[in-house]
């Protein structure tokens, strides 16, 4: 080693300007190519050591302007945008744009409606947790992890496409309801895939839960207090696992989570194993949630007649979701015009990253990686 | 609902005449920028408001001015409060930043400077957050013109 840095890999990493050799303080670049990442996103990571001494966050490689490009467009064109935030809440992240654009015409849609979007944001969430679940074991170097959830996430996607069209994204909210009604075959599809799913969940935990390596790479990494969680606004699975009651569906309840019984699942340790369980357990949640809506969707219309054009009348909405990631809230000002004066969209994930560098201070840079795969950042989400 | 306006009325109107209250979706104070932070302190700190959670910014050019929006929720009583300011210097964008009040404002703030332009004062890092260091401009601002990286979608 000189004194100058280090040359390894062709990757130039160098002391700290002003501090001496000896000291080891390095600043480094995690990203923004960067595996754990999960996306174009760059962290400017401070070492003493192994040690993390703060962590800074640099986004915008993917930001696109959405909030921008809503200006100019209607607001059934705005729900194809809403796709390309949170990729993997993509029905979700429709529904908040149709929940907004119908509150404010005061527009009811039918039960059929609600309990299908019901259905298929909770698939979703189902989706988007065996992806992080993935995703997370390997991080962490299990990669046995990738093959078994990427193999039952498929069985969601091709109920999905069936009824939807879509695999990833789907654009099946509309303003006033849904694009076309269910396919025939999607509740059969759907009980089938919750029996196929059950014993699957068990052997999740088996792999991965009961891993002496996995606990030790996750228990007591990354804590994160209650009041912390509140104070940077961290919803979802990772405000939950501090103990925070954040959940939306139980808070401010949409569509047809006011007549399902669901425990919101909380963990008072707020580590990074605690945000593992919450995930974990809302899987089983989700599960129950669409066994108690499957057998008895009512018969009804699946879209409202609308206007051709859409025009909100002036004013503000606000529309509140839970994503599988947190809490989305589409705020639009309206002046009365076929597109809006104002579109934002409060992305769980942007307040979710800001707690990133308090609960990775003091932490080793491999814990870096636990933690962020935690917290399960979706890149495109936060950038918009 | 009926507690919280009450408690509005009688410890932020009272106190601060000029700011108005009205009912939209949920109860929206119009608040002056010379008085966002005293207010929010009150909103933050007084027991029976306790906001501990702010939800969202939202920073909007209003053609006249700029203006914020924060939206307010409390982890205990689960009631949410608008808080709006309207009056923002188009010229001069300066208002008082809210990020020693709840943490998450310091990437809300960011976005908005980056996005609209709006100074916040006593922000502990105020830089760009998404868009280059050296980009000319703030794209959410209704006069926002840029040749190069056409945004706007001519219907």
């Amino acid at each position: 080693m000189s004194g100058t840095g280090i040359e390894m890999h062709g990757l130039d990493i160098r002391p700290v300007e002003g501090s001496r050799p000896e000291d080891q303080e390095f600043e480094i670049n995690m990203g923004p190519q960067h595996p754990s990442t999960h996306g174009v996103m760059r962290f400017l990571v401070r070492l003493k050591g192994e040690t993390v001494e703060s962590v800074t966050p640099y986004c915008g490689y993917i930001h696109r302007g959405i909030e921008k490009m809503c200006e100019s467009l209607t607001y059934p064109q705005i729900v194809h945008l809403t796709d390309r935030m949170d990729y993997l809440s993509a029905h979700i992240n429709n529904e908040a744009v149709c929940l907004a654009v119908e509150k404010a015409l005061g527009i009811e849609v039918s039960d059929r409606v609600k309990y299908i979007r019901t259905i298929l944001d909770e698939l979703t969430r189902i989706a988007s947790h065996q992806l992080w679940w993935s995703a997370f074991g390997m991080d962490l170097g299990a990669l046995t992890t990738f093959f078994y959830g990427m193999r039952d996430r498929e069985k969601i996607l091709d109920i999905f496409e069936e009824t939807t069209g879509g695999r990833l994204i789907q654009s099946y909210n509309i303003p006033g309801g849904l694009m076309r009604d269910i396919h025939p075959n999607f509740q059969k599809r759907t009980k089938e895939f919750i029996r196929y799913f059950r014993p699957k969940l068990k052997e999740y935990h088996d792999l991965l839960t009961g891993n002496v390596i996995f606990r030790n790479r996750t228990v007591g990494i990354g804590v994160m207090s209650k009041e912390e969680a509140i104070a940077f606004g961290a919803t979802g699975p990772t405000g939950r696992g501090s103990g925070w009651s954040c959940d939306v569906r139980k808070r401010l309840p949409y569509s047809a989570y006011d007549r399902v019984s669901f425990n919101e699942v909380l963990m008072a340790e707020g580590d990074s194993y605690a945000r593992y369980m919450v995930r974990m357990k809302e899987m089983e949640e989700s599960m129950n949630i669409i066994e108690q809506l499957i057998e008895n969707i009512p018969e009804g219309n699946y879209a409202e007649k609308m206007k051709a054009i859409i025009k909100l009348p002036e004013g503000e909405y606000f529309q509140h979701v839970e994503t599988a990631r947190g809490e989305l809230v589409v705020h639009i000002i309206s002046d009365g015009n076929k597109n809006p004066y104002r579109v934002k969209f409060r992305s769980p994930n942007f307040s979710n990253l800001s707690v990133i560098d308090k609960i990775s201070r003091g932490m080793k840079i491999a814990d870096l990686i636990a933690i962020s795969g935690s917290l399960d950042l979706v890149i495109p989400d936060l950038d918009r | 609902m009926e507690t919280l306006i009450s408690d509005i009325n009688g410890k932020i109107i009272q106190n601060w005449p000029e700011i108005r209250l009205d009912q939209g979706q949920y109860p929206t104070l119009h608040v002056q920028a010379r008085y966002l932070l005293p207010v929010m302190q009150v909103l933050k700190d007084d027991p029976d408001f306790y906001m501990d959670y702010l939800v969202l910014i939202t920073g909007v050019d209003y053609k006249s001015s700029l203006g914020c929006t924060y939206l307010l929720n409390s982890s205990v009583g689960n009631h949410l409060l608008v808080v709006k300011v309207t009056d923002i210097d188009r010229n001069d964008p300066v208002v008082d930043s809210v990020t020693h009040l709840w943490p998450t404002a310091n990437f809300h703030e960011r976005e908005i400077y980056d996005l609209l332009g709006i100074r916040f004062e006593g922000h502990p890092d105020l830089r760009r957050i998404f868009l280059d260091d050296n980009w000319v401009g703030h794209p959410l601002r209704k006069d926002y013109n840029d040749e190069v990286n056409v945004i706007e979608r001519k219907l």
